[in-house]
């Protein structure tokens, strides 16, 4: 992405709830013209209130939000040139579809005859070509959202807001709809703000991600880079399933720290930071090794016997706990029908990974 | 990253900014509700304060003086009336517990023909304009030649009071978890024990609210009595109604201050044990 | 709920006694003033079955029809300024943080839990020629007055003369207002607890201002809530007796007095009971209308 304008740009901002909660702490975070950006946490981490300051819905108690250049605290929601997806999508059980898309032209003065062909635009681009005269209550949830989000696109928005816009739908439709949201975002090249609790979702929509904890932002980046190179415990631990061993700082050799780690003794690996006492290491159970045999050339291998077998279809997770009472998770592909019942409970096995692929986390 | 820079980004800190719906913070609703306020209390606490006031004419503010309720209370006529109430509200209020109470199981409980009809037919004593009961008792009473005195109040009085005590009845039960019931049953009790160690320890704030109820609405009853009441069997609204025919006078108001305060603190207990009977 | 029939035994002592009671103490009583209603006024004041319908007929006569006229119109002036007052009442206490809503709502209701004789006459000591009002209005008129004088414009105002605010069809309007007021405010607040707070940031955050949504939005959606408090307030103040009997004047007559009069000093009591009667009608259309609007939120969803 090259000239890289924000087209919101927050700073420092804090919101407190009474003098005891506080929801969001000190955030920065510039958001690019554009694009498709998620805000990805665990409920109470303070995702949603942070977009409803966005959106006008909370005032913040300190610092500030621009949007395209413009300052937007104290201004009223239906001054600010966003619009929002509601998680329950708040479409109006009182007008039709029609009504309700059109409801953003109408209180802006809009008149019925420029009103009607953009509201029959707006609602093709979600797919509900003829659905104008109907009632909410004949819709199902995935149409209501689809309202939702046309009533808001209408309006031409400078950003995008969605409030976890997929949580009320099954599982299925949720897939489709992801895919469909990435879809409509490239088509009308809004930038998009998503909030979400689903890291399935943010990962497969964003195109950057602020992961928050307890009302700050813990590592801003693009969804690969937060999945492979997670810059604390909590992330690499949100984020995806881990392997996570606490390990002490024995030396460094080269531009290898040496640690070690309880239970399965020194390793040397590559780390660029500052080595502390506290620090653990991680490793992605699809990134490790398993076999019947020692492996050679992997820099980390455990020994131990398989305690369980869970089957999930596509792949299956094998628990190994070697003598030392270190538990460990890998998993491996279901690639043939023959491929489940070949580990069994009580296996002896190896696992072993490479250096390269191990995570140093010192937050 | 080129992000906007230009403006200088110091902290900033925000005074006390009301969120758009916080309607209830926004200075206009608050003297809004202010207004309300003022209007829903100003002629009570006015009245209040009066009976406090040393002057006949009950005018203008002369001083302070407790001299009217002495007065009140001396009055043998207002302390009769008030002793009438009383024994109206008393009884009324235990026959029309103990009728109404089973009333309000039964329409919770059974499934029955005509259950609508039969349960509007049972609200209609709420419904109907409280003067309409009144004129129907009268015109009942004298037909069957019965004279008016504190028994037919009474009789009137249990006759309405029955469907708010079964209302309040119907819905202590509708947060009932029938399987309680199942669970009694299951270990072996029979209906009768179920009722007395299950159901009943679960209705009885229900039953207190009830009978509060039912002996507020009876003391503070004025329409109804005013048809079925006949001479020397007065209650004490109906003794402040006649003695306000005169004047507004301080007695007056100490007499109609002892009432609020005796019809409030039932009130307010009836509506604590509720509270914290739902809370459990 | 079980089937009464599994035990009638247990029914008929759970339901029979209050039936009992209701059917001789009120159904009984209501029926007797049916028959009356198509009675006559006999020599001696006695009331004699006719059957005919000229007591209805009288009803609809220019005098009493005037009455009935004024009392629909007293109770809809006082619905009318019942919801002006309940509807931002209601709505203050709903959007109110979570700890301040059952300590104003019980502020609103309390008044209530006193005798409504008392509180109806207490408006006498406020709108008779010597209350409070007119010792308020008095006292700004003096104040004005001084001022005036103070800038060289003595005389200007006149001297005060006390309103008459007691015993006319305002003083009744104030008292219904006054009376019913916690009738109206308790289904609005209802319905707008229960509404979802994000259709009316949905209609900010697409343009509209807050009274926009609030004619856009929240109205059509509490619309259950104001049809329900308004037919409450409707039934209560058209039936009523006592607030028009103290604060009223001969002219503020409404159907409650015109009734208590049949059976006070005019003596007709075939006349009074389809007086009654027609009341009652009423009220029963009104909750129809009620019911009926009821099961049609139930239905729509709202």
């Amino acid at each position: 992405m090259n000239d890289n304008r924000a087209i919101i740009s927050i700073n420092n901002l804090t919101k407190t709830f009474g003098d005891v909660v506080v929801a969001v702490d000190n955030v920065t975070i510039d958001i690019i013209e554009g694009e498709f950006f998620a805000l990805l946490g665990p409920s109470g981490c303070g995702k949603t209130t942070l977009l409803r300051m966005l959106a006008g819905f909370e005032n913040p108690n300190e610092g500030r939000i621009l949007i395209d250049g413009q300052d937007m605290v104290g201004i009223q929601p239906n001054r600010r040139p966003v619009n929002m997806v509601f998680q329950s999508y708040a479409v109006f059980p009182h007008m039709t579809v029609a009504e309700n898309v059109g409801y953003g032209l109408k209180v802006d003065g809009v008149n019925m005859a420029e009103a009607r062909p953009r509201i029959t635009e707006a609602l093709s681009l979600v797919q509900l070509d003829g659905y104008e005269d109907r009632m909410p209550d004949q819709l199902s949830g995935g149409q209501r959202q689809r309202v939702a989000l046309a009533r808001a696109l209408i309006k031409k928005p400078k950003v995008l807001l969605l409030d976890e816009p997929l949580s009320a739908l099954d599982a299925k439709l949720r897939e489709q709809m992801q895919l469909e949201l990435v879809r409509l975002q490239q088509s009308v090249g809004i930038t998009f703000v998503i909030v979400t609790h689903d890291q399935d979702e943010a990962l497969s929509m964003a195109d950057r991600i602020a992961v928050m904890e307890d009302g700050r932002v813990r590592q801003l980046a693009p969804p690969s880079e937060l999945y492979e190179f997670p810059n604390c415990r909590f992330v690499a631990d949100f984020i995806g399933k881990t392997n996570l061993f606490k390990a002490t700082t024995r030396g460094t050799e080269g531009s290898n720290v040496i640690l070690e780690i309880k239970g399965l003794g020194e390793v040397a690996i590559p780390f660029k930071g500052q080595a502390e006492n506290d620090i653990s290491i991680a490793i992605r159970p699809e990134k490790v090794r398993l076999s019947g045999t020692e492996p050679s050339g992997d820099a980390i291998k455990i020994s131990g016997k398989v305690i369980q077998v869970a089957y999930y279809g596509d792949e299956s997770h094998i628990l190994l706990e070697n003598p030392t009472g270190v538990v460990i998770t890998a998993n491996v592909p279901n690639d043939s029908r023959e491929a489940q019942g070949r580990i069994v409970e009580g296996d002896d096995m190896w696992i072993s990974w490479s250096a390269a692929d191990t995570l140093v986390l010192t937050e | 990253m080129k992000a906007m820079k230009d403006a200088p980004l110091k902290k900033k800190r925000y005074g006390k900014l009301v969120n758009p719906l916080d309607y209830t913070r926004k200075g206009w609703m608050q003297t809004l509700l202010g207004i309300n306020f003022f209007f829903l209390y100003f002629p009570i606490v006015a009245l209040v304060a009066f009976s406090f006031n040393d002057s006949k004419r009950n005018i203008v503010w002369k001083g302070f003086t407790f001299k009217y309720y002495i007065k009140a209370y001396n009055n043998e006529a207002l302390h009769s009336s008030f002793m009438n109430s009383i024994t109206v509200a008393s009884i009324s209020t235990v026959v029309s517990t103990l009728l109404g109470t089973m009333l309000g199981l039964a329409l919770y409980r059974y499934r029955f023909p005509f259950k609508p009809a039969y349960e509007g037919f049972a609200h209609l004593p709420i419904m109907i304009p409280e003067i309409c009961m009144g004129i129907a008792m009268l015109v009942f009473f004298s037909l069957i030649n019965m004279p008016l005195s504190l028994f037919t109040i009474t009789v009137s009085h249990i006759a309405f009071t029955i469907p708010f005590v079964a209302v309040v009845i119907r819905a202590r039960m509708s947060g009932f978890d029938t399987s309680y019931e199942e669970v009694s049953y299951d270990l072996g009790a029979s209906q009768w024990q179920t009722f007395w160690n299950v159901t009943f320890p679960y209705l009885r704030p229900g039953v207190v609210a009830g009978a509060l109820l039912a002996f507020t609405l009876s003391i503070d009853d004025f329409v109804i009595t005013f048809f079925t009441a006949g001479i020397g069997s007065t209650t004490l609204p109906i003794k402040i109604y006649s003695m306000l025919r005169f004047s507004v006078t301080p007695e007056v108001n100490a007499a109609s201050t002892v009432l609020i305060v005796l019809t409030l603190t039932l009130t307010i207990l009836a509506m604590t044990i509720q509270a914290r009977a739902n809370k459990r | 709920m079980e089937d009464w029939r599994k035990n009638k035994f247990a029914f008929g002592i759970f339901i029979g006694p209050a039936t009992f009671w209701l059917v001789l103490f009120f159904m009984l009583p209501l029926a007797v003033v049916w028959v009356y209603s198509f009675g006559g006024r006999g020599p001696q004041g006695q009331t004699i079955i006719t059957f005919s319908l000229a007591n209805y007929q009288r009803a609809l006569e220019w005098i009493h029809l005037g009455i009935i006229w004024k009392s629909a119109w007293i109770a809809g002036i006082a619905t009318l300024l019942c919801l002006l007052m309940g509807f931002p009442l209601a709505k203050g206490i709903a959007f109110a943080p979570a700890k301040w809503k059952n300590p104003l709502l019980l502020i609103v209701i309390l008044p209530f839990w006193t005798n409504l004789l008392i509180r109806t006459y207490s408006w006498i000591a406020v709108l008779r020629t010597r209350g409070h009002l007119n010792f308020a209005l008095e006292w700004l008129h003096d104040k004005t007055d001084m001022a005036m004088t103070f800038l060289g414009l003595p005389e200007l105002m006149g001297t005060f003369h006390p309103l008459a605010l007691l015993y006319n069809q305002s003083a009744v309007i104030i008292g219904l207002v006054y009376v019913h007021l916690p009738f109206m405010v308790l289904p609005l607040y209802a319905s707008m607890e229960k509404l979802d707070r994000s259709y009316l940031e949905a209609s900010l955050d697409l343009g509209a201002g807050h009274w926009r949504t609030l004619f856009n939005v929240t109205v059509p959606l509490v619309k259950p809530g104001i049809l329900s408090g308004v037919l409450l307030t409707y039934i209560l103040s058209i039936g009523s007796f006592l607030t028009p009997d103290l604060l009223g004047g001969t002219e503020s007559m409404m159907i409650g007095n015109l009734i208590a009069q049949q059976f006070g000093s005019s003596r007709d009591w075939a006349f009074g009971s389809a007086l009654s009667f027609l009341l009652m009608y009423a009220t029963f259309i009104i909750l129809w209308i009620k019911t009926v609007n009821a099961k049609d939120g139930e239905a729509t969803g709202i």
